[in-house]
């Protein structure tokens, strides 16, 4: 039997399904895990790279916080972040956090710093508050560079997820560590399947959201003559 | 009226960008600021608006000052208009155009209401409200931009080089439809550009700046061009200010002689008695419309016109409006005909009659002694479409742009 058909088995089995280990409990886990590293992640990184972009300051320590964040190697964390805290929620949060704050940091930041300056301008000039023209023209102009910061973090989350996993964590990422070291490869290739149906979702959802959210004003640019 | 009263601005530096100046710019007129970069006209104009706060003295809008109010709500009563309109990319046109009376807390309807009716104003039509900046040419922009500005009614607009961006043809039809604009609606317009042409073509006042925000001279433009102040002003005003001048003059004093005119299908007799006294016959079709000049030898023996091919006549140029256009082209009709005669034309396109460069002279001369001209402003069409002298705002769509249209 090869690995593809272990892994048919595997996801055929009804037995997976069901129960605390089963393959729907591990999906909403890592569901959960993902996007709690992101909402945690936008809620450090999105204010500091509007700030930083809307007064156009603090570049090289928004570049730096990032590159620094950027440079963790994930799994060496959250096994010295385990056995330094033991098996908490925390421990492995810190690193996935710290994989999804670069993206929205880098991203916001240079969304909203390379707004044309004219657009924020004529904003000012017709009377709009600062706070006006950072949410009425910056960020809505700023928005497709943005919503692909948080999709790079949301990227990052979900496949992080699956390696923190290692340190006795949940997700998705269960399966390949525990079918690993029992030899089910079945139970190894039927979980890989589940993180790459994850990361297609992500993607779909994120395509979704540049539909909904993005202005059919910004969507293409067309050359004036 | 905004009122400069020794108003500078100095940056920490030292560097002076604005030395202290007083200017007023009457309410109802078009104040043009010129002048070479770093000479300060940009800052001048965003001081008004707060976008700069001076460093010396004070303005006032109507003898109130500018700094009574928050500068949030200053800005909403002034409307404002730069080089590349600053259009919201995210927003239709329609909601770039309601932007300013929503933040007044008009509501909807109203400002919807408000903002197609300046579209059409502005010379756009109702199918623009829908679309996309980015679906729109970059005069249609300005457009948009000016539209924007006037949303709120504003008495005072300030136009930061509102024109520099688009090409010449479009920057043509935007200046026309400005000072249509500006005959209905009379409003304090401060107007900065770099362009001597611009800014005496829209000055009902220009201010000349010179580097360092030194005010050279502030006078009318025809005033500007015939008694420049210093050296300064009279070398930006560059070699052909007298020429130009003449564009403040009507043609009306031009004598038009009718006697050389002669239709091409006219009797032999007439032909041949026209030509024994002009050097020059000027060939005009059924329509009494010019078809081009023929020398007097050209002229065939038998007087018969007909035989004499149209391509065969000498060019004659273009033509000038004997009512409408000034004495600038009037005199460039002239020269520019191997003929060294100006065509005048009525409105409907047929022949008044010709006059040669030196029966212009008399009206040139009229005009150099005259400080005040006989018209308003400069007219537009000097160099322009010859055939079609300009009526404001017949310029039609140039700036359409046939890939988004």
């Amino acid at each position: 039997m090869n690995v593809l058909s272990q892994a048919w088995g595997w996801l055929t089995t009804s037995a997976n399904w069901s129960g605390t280990d089963g393959i729907p409990t591990r999906f909403l886990q890592h569901f959960e895990y993902s996007v709690e590293a992101v909402l945690i992640g936008a809620l450090i990184a999105f204010p500091l790279g509007l700030l930083t972009g809307h007064v156009k300051r603090g570049g090289l320590v928004v570049t730096s916080l990032a590159n620094v964040a950027r440079a963790l190697p994930t799994l060496g964390l959250v096994v010295l972040l385990v056995v330094v805290m033991g098996v908490k929620f925390r421990a492995v949060m810190i690193p996935l956090v710290a994989l999804t704050v670069p993206p929205i940091l880098l991203n916001t930041y240079e969304g909203v710093r390379n707004v044309d300056p004219q657009l924020t301008d004529a904003a000012k000039g017709m009377g709009l508050r600062p706070w006006q023209v950072l949410w009425r023209a910056e960020v809505p102009a700023a928005l497709p560079l943005i919503l692909t910061g948080f999709q790079f973090a949301a990227v990052n989350a979900v496949a992080n997820t699956a390696i923190a996993a290692y340190s006795s964590f949940g997700g998705l990422g269960r399966f390949v560590i525990d079918g690993l070291a029992t030899t089910d490869y079945g139970m190894v290739a039927g979980g890989a399947f589940l993180i790459v149906i994850a990361a297609i979702l992500n993607l779909v959802f994120f395509a979704v959201l540049r539909k909904l959210l993005i202005s059919p004003g910004l969507r293409q640019k067309k050359p004036t003559t | 009226m905004i009122s400069f009263v020794q108003v500078g601005k100095t940056y920490p530096d030292g560097t002076v960008a604005v030395a202290a100046t007083d200017l007023t710019a009457d309410s109802g007129r078009i104040t043009v600021l010129v002048g070479p970069s770093g000479s300060g006209k940009t800052t001048l104009l965003r001081m008004v608006n707060r976008m700069i706060e001076p460093t010396g003295g004070e303005i006032l809008i109507d003898g109130v000052d500018v700094r009574s109010k928050s500068a949030p709500e200053l800005r909403r009563g002034i409307g404002y208009v730069i080089q590349n309109a600053g259009l919201f990319p995210h927003r239709t046109v329609l909601a770039n155009v309601m932007t300013v009376p929503r933040l007044l807390g008009w509501s909807r309807d109203k400002a919807r209401e408000r903002a197609m009716e300046l579209l059409t104003t502005v010379g756009l039509e109702e199918s623009h409200a829908k679309r996309y900046p980015f679906q729109l040419s970059g005069g249609q922009q300005q457009r948009v931009g000016v539209a924007r500005a006037l949303a709120a009614d504003p008495p005072v607009l300030l136009m930061d080089e509102p024109f520099s961006a688009v090409d010449p043809v479009v920057r043509k039809d935007l200046q026309t439809e400005l000072l249509r604009l500006q005959s209905e609606l009379s409003k304090t317009i401060l107007f900065v550009t770099h362009d001597i042409d611009e800014a005496i073509q829209l000055g009902d006042k220009v201010a000349v700046l010179n580097t360092g925000g030194v005010l050279e001279q502030f006078d009318t433009p025809t005033e500007l061009l015939a008694n420049p102040k210093n050296e300064f002003v009279e070398s930006f005003l560059g070699l052909d200010r007298g020429v130009r001048r003449l564009s403040f003059f009507s043609s009306t004093g031009v004598p038009l002689r009718p006697e050389p005119v002669v239709a091409r299908d006219a009797p032999a007799a007439e032909v041949l008695a026209r030509r024994g006294a002009q050097p020059w016959l000027l060939v005009v079709d059924g329509g009494h419309k010019p078809l081009g000049w023929l020398t007097a030898e050209q002229v065939p023996a038998d007087g018969d016109l007909t035989k004499v091919a149209v391509g065969e006549l000498v060019s004659y140029g273009h033509t000038f409006g004997a009512e409408t256009d000034s004495l600038r082209a009037a005199l460039d009709s002239a020269i520019l005909s191997p003929s060294s005669r100006a065509v005048g034309v009525a409105e409907d396109g047929r022949v008044v009659g010709v006059a040669s460069v030196e029966e212009l002279v008399p009206a040139i001369r009229a005009a150099q002694s005259a400080s005040v001209p006989d018209t308003g402003r400069g007219d537009l069409s000097d160099a322009g479409d010859p055939v079609n002298p300009v009526t404001p705002g017949g310029q039609g769509d140039r700036d359409d742009n046939p890939e988004t249209v």
